[in-house]
């Protein structure tokens, strides 16, 4: 139990144990294992409020299995997630999903304002079904997507980049303070994608904590606040500057990354003080 | 007034299976329903052999009992890398054919023989009264249905919202709290119900067909989940109608006659449905390309 | 023990039995090749699809034989294959629902005709419902022997076609760049399928056909990781299957043959999902132990290093 305390210490960054109360999401020794090989490995971090966050590295580095164990959608072989200093599954009106775009099936028999709706079914509780107030709240945040003339479309009808308007629009209508998003970004047109930003900024105005798993490295430095570099172990944590570095990318993408050089020159020339872990 | 039985009796089960069904499809599962529908036969035996009668409460349960150890194993062998595919073969016809040794072997206390298994008695209903204190009651078999119709859309509509969110996107539902895999298992609870409830009617392999058949016709005719619900539900009470209009004139299986009918519908929204049928489809390419070349003449 | 060398005794029951096990091992080797392209259920499909076609068959010529119950069967699956795909093609519906949809209605409709059967004047009608269970032992010599020679003709075309079926399970893309021709040999692959259900018809029915072309390959793929073993292996669970399901259901009355063939294979089954090395349950259960006991060791190691590092610093 000891050992166990002091690995906490050690991977809260040795010394603030105190403000894991307040910290958004506290994520200590975190570890996943599908079959024989950990996929995700003793991740330990903790993220500030009111920050854009963005989960970087290669494919298969688990950050999706690490933003699923966190919301305890996947079982953990060890490690402890706390959210807002209490266990997830407490916590759960605090936090926002964005899930996969291709996770879903879109041929369901529903349209894109119920799609948001679903978004409230959280906090309604068991019972209560979504009623005017519902509806009046998810028109506005489909309003704040730009999808509010598409409301009543089958959302089979719309194309990538509108679904996944509908799924902000959806983790919007959640009104959560910590959010989870998984690749809001693959795969959809420069409209969208500047949709999706503008809302991510408005998202860190208001105090939310956004954590995005993101694929495109040039557009790093531009969008978030902090980038928390994967590769099943975490080989990187901090803000932006300082972490999105080549050096700290090549630690974490192996040999894989020369083609990369030119799109962050502009960020490496600065002394490359990241926290290795 | 047999057919007057008959026909409810046929549109009771239409309804049970429709609405369930709904779920099956769009959850992809319908090839589970497949499994439950077979794999009850070996809780409906034991529970006759146990009780020495049709009592339908136990049935129901070890019915019930059945579906869940059914949904369970097949899922713990997807867990263990099996094909979902393999795993409800392999799950459904072993529990199918415990089901038929145990017919063959103790035919006669059951009082069921093999082709019950297959045709369902739906013709027989009416013969199997239930009497409450001298009064005749109406079939059993009514009763029965009524009752699971009745349990299937009071937890339906009550948890309307947490059966679409877990059939839409259940990694959101879990992570807002709804416990999906307890929803999972309550929907098989209904579908197993579903099916022993309509057993005796149409037969175990025949209720896959009300069970699939009409939702995938709603599916295709609408793209609202609360109208695919009432479409499927009505799809089934015509199957029922047309498949005995036919079975009175070809004097052959009601049961059958109704899965073929429902089949027939399902063609007919095929290639019929407004919105996503196959000759509406064609037709409207057709239109769309003749209109193209008539602008294009025209400009010339 | 003395009713098995009973049952040899008696030479009709002879072939019954060799004839089962040679089912039984046919459809074990052509189960992989399906387990392997996902299309298990298929086959399932295709059985109860059988029986519409084998009905027609029947009421067009009155004779039963399996000869004339193939040409029917194989048209109606190939129907039925047809319809599948082109209900996945043109609609939203995915596989299960097509599958379950095909499945249910060749079925009602093939019921539909059995009691057409029954009910008509079609003189030696009595086998006809035997076909949804299976009762080896009323089959007759001619048929026994048909059974057999197409069950080793179905084995035999799976030896010669080992390496293309072995590329069309795994990779049909690049079998199509190597210069196959996938479409015909996927073709081929279905038609071997209806071919063996039709042949088990007599033997298993209809209704749990299927399991003797999912549940043997199922259980081999829990022992090994080599394409060729677990096509022999599952043969032989298949073989062993026929086998015991002929000699049990023949020397207890009443009891039809596809149940307890179908049970033997459950059998087999199990025992390969506890004992089977590196997938079965044990083993998995084992190694998770160990998995999570060096992943705490490694752990202990590395807190003692930090803790150490940390004391110097």
């Amino acid at each position: 139990m000891k050992t166990l305390d002091k690995l906490h210490q050690h991977g809260a960054g040795g010394v603030k144990a105190p403000s894991g109360a307040t910290s958004p999401l506290s994520v200590s020794g975190l570890s996943v294992a599908y079959q024989k090989k950990p996929v995700l490995r003793d991740v330990t971090f903790e993220v500030n409020e009111g920050e854009l966050i963005g989960v970087i590295g290669p494919n298969g580095a688990g950050k999706s299995t690490m933003m699923k164990a966190a919301l305890g959608l996947i079982p953990s072989i060890s490690g402890e997630v706390l959210v807002y200093g209490k266990p997830c599954s407490e916590q759960r009106r605090l936090i926002g999903y964005v899930p996969q775009r291709e996770s879903v099936d879109w041929d369901f028999p529903t349209n894109a304002l119920d799609v948001v709706l679903m978004g409230t079914y959280g906090r309604l509780g068991w019972i209560r079904r979504p009623g005017a107030k519902e509806k009046a709240e998810a028109m506005e945040c489909l309003r704040k997507v730009g999808m509010a003339d598409y409301a009543d479309r089958q959302i089979s009808q719309l194309s990538g980049g509108q679904q996944q308007r509908v799924f902000l629009a959806r983790a919007l209508v959640q009104n959560a303070k910590l959010y989870f998003m998984d690749e809001p970004f693959a795969g959809v047109d420069a409209a969208t994608e500047k949709a999706i930003i503008t809302l991510l900024q408005e998202l860190k105005k208001n105090g939310k904590t956004v954590i995005v798993v993101h694929h495109d490295l040039a557009t790093v430095q531009q969008y978030f606040d902090s980038v928390l570099l994967l590769n099943v172990e975490l080989k990187g944590f901090g803000p932006t500057s300082r972490v999105f570095t080549q050096d700290m990318l090549q630690h974490t993408y192996g040999g894989r990354l020369a083609f990369l050089d030119h799109t962050i020159a502009a960020g490496a020339t600065e002394a490359h003080g990241g926290v290795s872990l | 007034m047999s057919d007057f039985w008959i026909l409810l009796t046929g549109s009771l089960v239409a309804a049970c299976c429709g609405i369930v069904g709904v779920f099956l499809v769009l959850r992809k599962m319908a090839m589970i329903g497949d499994a439950i529908s077979h794999s009850v036969m070996p809780g409906i035996v034991i529970a006759f052999l146990l009780s020495g009668s049709r009592d339908s409460m136990l049935m129901m349960s070890a019915a019930l009992l059945f579906g869940l150890i059914t949904t369970f194993l097949i899922g713990l062998m997807q867990r263990t890398g099996i094909q979902s595919d393999a795993s409800i073969g392999v799950v459904f016809t072993a529990l199918f054919a415990i089901g038929v040794i145990l017919v063959s072997l103790f035919a006669r206390q059951v009082h069921l023989d093999q082709d019950a298994i297959l045709y369902g008695e739906i013709a027989f209903v009416h013969w199997n009264i239930w009497e409450l204190g001298g009064v005749n009651m109406g079939p059993k078999a009514v009763w029965l249905l009524g009752f699971t119709l009745v349990v299937i859309i009071a937890v339906i509509s009550l948890f309307y919202k947490q059966f679409k969110l877990a059939s839409f996107d259940p990694a959101l539902a879990a992570a807002v709290g709804i416990p999906v895999a307890f929803f999972h298992y309550l929907l098989m609870g209904l579908v197993s119900m579903a099916t022993v409830s309509s057993f005796e009617s149409v037969g175990a392999i025949l209720v896959v067909g009300l069970l699939i058949i009409p939702p995938s016709t709603a599916y295709l005719l609408t793209d609202r989940l609360g109208v695919m619900l009432g479409l499927s539900v009505a799809v089934g009470v015509a199957g029922t109608f047309l498949g005995y209009g036919a079975s009175v004139l070809l004097d052959a299986s009601i049961a059958g006659c109704m899965v073929v009918a429902v089949a027939v519908l399902f063609a007919a929204a095929f290639l019929f449905s407004p919105s996503q049928g196959l000759v509406v489809t064609k037709l409207r390419q057709r239109r769309l390309a003749a209109q193209a070349a008539i602008a294009s003449v025209q400009k010339q | 023990m003395n009713n098995f060398f009973a049952m040899l005794g008696d030479p009709n029951m002879r072939w019954i039995f060799l004839g089962c096990m040679l089912l039984g091992l046919s459809s074990g080797v052509i189960g992989s090749f399906s387990y392997l392209r996902k299309q298990s259920l298929v086959g399932d499909t295709l059985a109860h699809a059988a029986l519409p076609g084998i009905c027609i068959a029947f009421m067009l010529t009155g004779v039963k034989s399996i000869g004339v119950f193939l040409v029917g069967a194989a048209a109606a699956g190939f129907l039925a294959t047809f319809g599948i795909s082109f209900i996945t093609r043109h609609t939203k519906l995915k596989q299960d629902a097509a599958l379950g949809i095909v499945l249910s209605s060749f079925f009602g409709l093939g019921i539909v005709l059995l009691t057409f059967i029954q009910h008509g004047d079609y003189g030696n009608q009595a086998g006809l419902d035997k076909f949804l269970f299976g009762q080896a032992a009323a089959m007759v010599g001619g048929d026994v022997i048909t059974m057999s020679v197409i069950s080793a003709v179905l084995v035999g075309i799976c030896s010669l076609l080992f390496k293309q079926f072995k590329l069309i399970s795994f990779d049909p893309g690049f079998a199509k760049g190597l210069g196959y021709r996938v479409g015909l040999l996927e073709q081929l692959l279905m038609l071997l399928v209806v071919v063996a259900v039709v042949i088990g018809i007599q033997a298993v029915g209809v209704v749990l056909i299927a399991a003797l072309l999912i549940t043997p390959a199922v259980s081999a793929r829990y022992w090994t990781n080599t394409l060729g073993i677990m096509v022999t292996l599952s043969g032989m669970i298949g073989a062993l299957s026929g086998g015991l399901g002929a000699w049990i259901s023949s020397s207890v009355s009443n009891l039809p043959t596809g149940p307890v063939t179908v049970l033997a294979a459950t059998l087999f089954f199990a025992a390969s999902v506890l004992l089977g090395p590196e997938r079965g349950l044990l083993a998995k259960w084992l190694l998770r132990q160990k998995v999570k006991r060096s992943y705490h060791a490694e752990r202990e190691v590395r807190i003692a290093e930090a803790m150490k590092g940390e004391s110097v610093s």
